[in-house]
């Protein structure tokens, strides 16, 4: 603004010159600097990608191959059917099954959660009932209890319910879930009230309003929380650590740990490093390939 | 803050929260109530019954070395955490604001760490650090720095640190990044135009701007770092050597799941989750006040 009141000199030319070169080398330092930062980010996916394409001695012997050696298809089909494992331990899981018990974990806990929170938040925002307050801050306090400050207790109930071991157990303890609630809630008290006046005068009742109405607006929220839980579902650890042991039920973030075991020299380390990249494989492609939603979901769920 | 207009019926809405509301009932309500309970018992050493024991075994673990060290574990690995990952994150996101063309690309190749579980992201770390088969493991000993995470403390805490707040970094970036893009771009030029280099425009600027940001993002690390890392520590060192990396997660779950010590297991829970509770009340609180600037 301050060049605009009085003549531009030669003095301000050269100054305008040299603040667009500092300007330029500044980004261009940027540039260098943000490639580095991603190619340090990236460094430990490389060396284990890489090592699982090497055989199992090459790994042993500490040689820590750089490039891609010629084991990756045998190594990849062995983890897949067979398994890997630590030494002390027999009996691999193979990752195939692993992978599978991943996958139904994650997918249930996500839809199990978008489902009973989109119920919960309609009531609350929809209906005036006597105790509706009580409802929404009972909700809302499970925030604070995470699993780690209830571990022994909720064991019992598991047990007492008989649900260790199972699919159910795995799941169905984790589907509550205030976020989603608070987040659908925050999203229904902005859908007009016009829209509930033009179905009551159509003579359309709150479950024909939720189907026809509500749900079709919450699309893009819901997918941007499916991104969100499905990611929180598939990495797990405590939980299934807690409830289950039977071999069928193991899911791949925590198998893929006990195989490791205490990290023995003798380990099916290219094995362990396929499988590695298995388990991470699908979240991650989850949020390269639905970045926009996976964005969204983040920056929401934390209003 | 509600509806005007809104259905009619009672029995709906209750029908509609059902499942919620016995899952937390079940779930969170009923074993939250128990370790309140049994914080204040005690088993005898048969297991057989429980009697009233007042606050002892909160004077019994205030009282006890092992969790005092686990209490200054917690405290040196969060903020360690928290600050090395909030440190690099705000780094690259002022990087990315600048370099303006590609800020997209740099965040999409910055983000995936997300995705990746505690406990995977320190396998990652375990491959690169591990004393006989990881590079950099290997190259420390071959230049004579003796390493091996397995028996030196420090270094299995540095250990979990890294992998811990690697993982952390990509969230921090979100929400820097977005909160730097955020900043009118008038502002910036004002301060340019009158005479203030990066540096000083940076710290007198850019950085009173997101402090808010960078407050959230602290509250939301430290509760990363002292629940989500369970997966970090256990997957990697066990807690040790020793006790060397058993933070108080971890020592929750030793006591209770592989000592069952129940009372001792009990009053830690209900230690952390005062804790919880002290962090979710500042975290809404200041989001409260975000919500009036």
């Amino acid at each position: 603004m301050r060049m605009l009141m009085r003549d531009t000199t030669m003095e301000d030319i050269a100054l305008a010159r040299a603040t667009a070169r500092r300007q330029a080398r500044s980004r261009w330092i940027a540039h260098a600097l943000l490639a580095l930062g991603v190619l340090i980010f990236a460094f430990p996916i490389w060396i284990t990608v890489v090592g699982s394409t090497h055989d199992v001695s090459t790994i042993g012997r500490g040689e820590v191959p750089l490039w891609f050696g010629g084991e990756g298809v045998a190594n990849y089909v062995s983890a897949w059917l067979r398994g890997g494992s630590s030494l002390r331990t027999t009996g691999a899981v193979p990752a195939w099954l692993m992978l599978w018990n991943s996958l139904n974990m994650a997918v249930l806990i996500a839809v199990g959660k978008i489902a009973i929170s989109l119920l919960s938040a309609y009531a609350v925002v929809f209906f005036a009932f006597p105790g509706r307050m009580v409802c929404f801050w009972l909700i809302f306090i499970t925030l604070m209890l995470p699993v780690e400050v209830r571990i022994i207790p909720t064991f019992e109930v598991m047990v007492n319910l008989g649900l260790i071991n199972s699919m159910a157990g795995l799941v169905v303890p984790l589907v509550a879930s205030a976020t989603a609630t608070l987040l659908f809630r925050q999203f229904f008290l902005t859908i007009p009230d016009e829209y509930v006046e033009a179905a009551k005068i159509d003579g359309a009742g709150p479950l024909r309003f939720f189907k026809d109405v509500v749900l079709p607006l919450s699309v893009t929220n819901i997918a941007a929380l499916f991104v969100i839980l499905f990611i929180y579902g598939w990495n797990q650890y405590l939980w299934p650590l807690l409830i289950v042991s039977d071999k069928d039920l193991e899911t791949v973030v925590v198998g893929m740990t006990k195989m490791i075991g205490t990290g023995d020299q003798q380990n099916e380390w290219n094995i362990i490093m396929a499988t590695a990249v298995l388990a991470m494989l699908p979240p991650v492609l989850v949020v390269i390939l639905m970045q926009r939603w996976f964005v969204k979901g983040l920056t929401e769920t934390e209003k | 803050m509600r509806k005007k207009v809104i259905f009619k019926g009672v029995a709906l809405p209750y029908l509609l929260l059902l499942p919620q509301l016995i899952i937390t009932g079940i779930f969170f309500f009923w074993p939250a109530g128990q370790a309140i309970y049994g914080s204040f018992l005690r088993e005898d050493a048969f297991g057989l019954s429980r009697e009233f024991v007042g606050f002892e075994n909160f004077a019994d673990i205030l009282a006890d070395p092992n969790y005092l060290n686990a209490v200054s574990n917690t405290v040196i690995f969060s903020s360690a955490v928290a600050f090395s990952a909030l440190g690099v994150a705000l780094f690259l996101a002022v990087q990315a604001d600048k370099a303006i063309r590609g800020a997209d690309f740099y965040k999409t190749m910055l983000i995936w760490p997300y995705a990746i579980a505690p406990a995977i992201a320190a396998v990652l770390w375990l491959f690169l650090f591990h004393p006989q088969i990881g590079l950099f493991g290997r190259f420390l000993n071959g230049i004579g720095i003796p390493w091996d995470y397995k028996l030196n403390g420090g270094q299995a805490m540095l250990m979990v640190i890294i992998a811990a707040a690697w993982k952390q970094v990509s969230y921090n970036f979100i929400f820097f990044l977005a909160g730097l893009q955020s900043i009118p771009r008038s502002v910036l030029e004002a301060a340019a135009i009158d005479g203030a280099r990066p540096a000083r425009r940076f710290w007198t600027v850019i950085f009173p701007l997101l402090a808010p940001t960078s407050f959230f993002l602290l509250v939301v690390n430290l509760v990363y770092a002292f629940f989500d890392t369970f997966g970090t520590i256990h997957a990697l060192t066990r807690g040790g050597p020793g006790q060397s990396t058993t933070t108080l997660i971890y020592k929750v779950y030793v006591d209770g799941v592989e000592n069952l010590n129940f009372g001792a297991s009990a009053a830690q829970s209900v230690i952390l989750m005062a804790l919880v509770i002290a962090l979710t009340a500042i975290q809404f609180r200041f989001i409260e006040r975000k919500v009036h600037y």
